[in-house]
């Protein structure tokens, strides 16, 4: 009696764990890891692949968020097209690039040359040259519109002291982007780091075979650093074509775009057109070819990089 | 090895020669470095100024007379910084909640525990680092005007609450680099997922929490777009939108918006100071711009 029901009892509780159906198995299996990673899984499809593909429909409404939205197909992108300020915009930022980021990365190369090694005074420089990168943002702008004061600003004061005439700056048309791209010299703090990490990679011996050779210190830089620094070079390169295709802030305090436009960066007129002039439509046309050009840029990042550049395996 | 640095030791030294080159080096660091610093004190020198002492030339380096009544007007004034300081500094605090928490959560999911789909949804995260903001920046403006969030610190809050991949990417790495054996000793004892992260990881990543606690701090701080959407009453503005309104209004007084620009940028002066090495690891780690 006794030993029969035991045998009744072991069948019944021993088959439910066996025939676990496999979805259950599955769940428990997953489960965990899919509520660890839940904040951001939401977060993507709410924050980012929600508003990512939101932001292609409305670029095919008319829509001023107080009537209703009315489907116009792809005139918004033919308006975009024919906008004289919006390839004025382009050209703005295209400008900017391709005078900004090699000054930038020249400098920031120069920067990390002069800091790299041991010593209290190099590390002294290094926070030196680091600091305004970190404070970047509308204070930085605020000061950067007082140094540029034609008549009582400190640069203008400055090379008056060397008998040059400084120029207006941020009020001239012709000199208002250049005046962009000096600030935009100060903040190159955060590229010098990631040379100066690229630098401190570069292994001692192939300076020593360069010596034997008789390099002298220019050939070294040119033979050895530069080769050797070629993937973190073509990654800041590319990092910063993207992010002075999104420069707004600066921008937005130091000019408003202007004087005649003269400084009108993609963003800024992308900004204006939403939440000026309430064009959510074409506004987000105008998103739509921001996303086409980063992701083009990216794609060239990534299919180069592989081919030609020079990666040292990671460290674990 | 040896015999190479007999060789060198063996050959002829070089007559000494003046160090041109590291003369030459020194000079330029002082000058970039001049270059560097001076507008940090000329924004700290003028901020000491009377209004009509700014338009003197040659300009005064130290006031002469020195006044701090532009940091006073600063308090309850018709621009109340005061306001505008401490909406910044709520921000910054849940966003530090929000950021450590859920980034830390997702990193430990990706870098411990096996999932279906896992290694793509990995990728998917680092493709949504490429994603400039201003992309999604009508759709999710939309998003916080349905819920009636506008003119309240809520869009610029309840988003860190949903990871930033960049600093998942970090932990997740960081994450990896943290033997196995430890937490298999503790999985014996019978711990779950959830204390092992909190218990054995957390301890272990106090370097890299600090990294994203203070690139999390300095990001919110100088964030600009975003309060420029979202807040639109004096008293709800923080401190970089309230300073572009402040120089919107205030023109040329330059004074009195060089005391703002300077305690808009003391705290994280402060901050750099004390924690420049964990600012290092971070760009170094991700490429990231400051």
């Amino acid at each position: 009696m006794s030993s029969g029901l035991q045998t009744y009892n072991t069948t019944t509780t021993l088959q439910p764990v066996a025939q676990v159906p496999r979805w259950q198995q599955a769940i428990r299996k997953n489960l965990p890891g899919y509520l660890f990673a839940a904040p951001w899984l939401i977060g993507f499809f709410v924050f980012t692949l929600g508003p990512f593909i939101a932001s292609l429909f409305l670029s095919l409404q008319q829509w001023d968020m107080l009537t209703p939205m009315k489907y116009v197909g792809l005139r918004n992108f033919e308006r975009m097209l024919q906008d004289n300020l919006f390839w004025h915009s382009l050209r703005v930022t295209l400008l900017y690039t391709v005078f900004a980021v090699p000054l930038q990365l020249a400098m920031a190369l120069l920067l990390a040359v002069l800091v790299n090694g041991q010593g209290a005074v190099k590390l002294f420089f290094r926070a030196v040259f680091f600091l305004p990168s970190v404070t970047a943002g509308v204070a930085v702008a605020v000061l950067w519109r007082w140094l540029f004061n034609p008549e009582f600003g400190l640069i203008n004061f400055l090379l008056d002291q060397i008998n040059i005439t400084g120029p207006p700056w941020l009020s001239s048309p012709y000199w208002a982007l250049p005046a962009v791209i000096v600030m935009s010299l100060w903040g190159v703090g955060s590229t010098m780091l990631i040379y100066l990490a690229s630098l401190q990679a570069i292994p001692d011996y192939l300076y020593e075979a360069a010596e034997i050779d008789g390099a002298n210190v220019l050939d070294k830089f040119r033979f050895v650093t530069l080769p050797m620094m070629s993937s973190t070079i073509f990654f800041t390169l590319v990092i910063g074509i993207i992010g002075s295709f999104q420069i707004f802030t600066q921008i937005y305090i130091l000019t408003n775009g202007g004087p005649e436009n003269a400084t009108l960066f993609y963003v800024l007129y992308l900004y204006q057109k939403a939440f000026r002039g309430f064009e959510m439509g074409l506004a987000s046309a105008m998103a739509w070819v921001l996303f086409l050009i980063v992701l083009a840029l990216t794609m060239i990042q990534l299919k180069l990089a592989g081919r030609w550049v020079y990666y040292e395996a990671e460290e674990a | 090895m040896a015999a190479i640095t007999n060789i060198t030791n063996l050959t002829v030294k070089p007559p000494r020669r003046i160090p041109y080159l590291e003369i030459l080096r020194v000079v330029i660091l002082i000058l970039l470095g001049a270059m560097f610093v001076l507008p940090f004190l000329w924004m700290v020198s003028t901020s000491f100024k009377e209004t009509g002492q700014a338009y003197r030339f040659p300009p005064e380096f130290i006031p002469q007379p020195f006044t701090v009544k532009n940091y006073l007007n600063l308090w309850g004034g018709p621009i109340p910084f005061d306001r505008f300081y401490m909406n910044t500094i709520i921000i910054v605090i849940l966003s530090e909640i929000g950021t450590l928490t859920s980034c830390t959560l997702v990193a430990y999911s990706f870098a411990r525990l096996k999932w279906w789909g896992r290694d793509v949804w990995f990728v998917v995260l680092l493709a949504t680092m490429m994603l400039p903001f201003q992309v999604v920046m009508i759709p999710v403006y939309i998003i916080f005007r349905t819920l009636g969030w506008l003119d309240t610190l809520l869009p610029l809050i309840v988003p860190t609450f949903f990871g930033n991949p960049f600093y998942i990417f970090l932990l997740r790495q960081f994450f990896l680099s943290i033997p196995r054996d430890l937490e298999d000793a503790a999985r014996v004892d019978g711990a779950g997922s959830f204390r092992i992260l909190w218990q054995i990881f957390l301890p272990l990543s106090k370097p890299v929490l600090l990294t994203v606690a203070m690139f999390t701090f300095v990001g919110h701080w100088n964030d600009f777009l975003g309060p420029l959407l979202y807040l639109s009453s004096v008293d709800n503005m923080t401190i970089s939108v309230g300073l572009a309104m402040f120089q919107g209004r205030g023109g040329s007084n330059w004074p009195a918006l060089m005391s703002a620009a300077t305690l808009a940028t003391v705290p994280i002066l402060i901050i750099f100071t004390l924690f420049q090495k964990y600012f290092v690891k971070g760009i170094v780690l991700t490429g990231m711009k400051g």
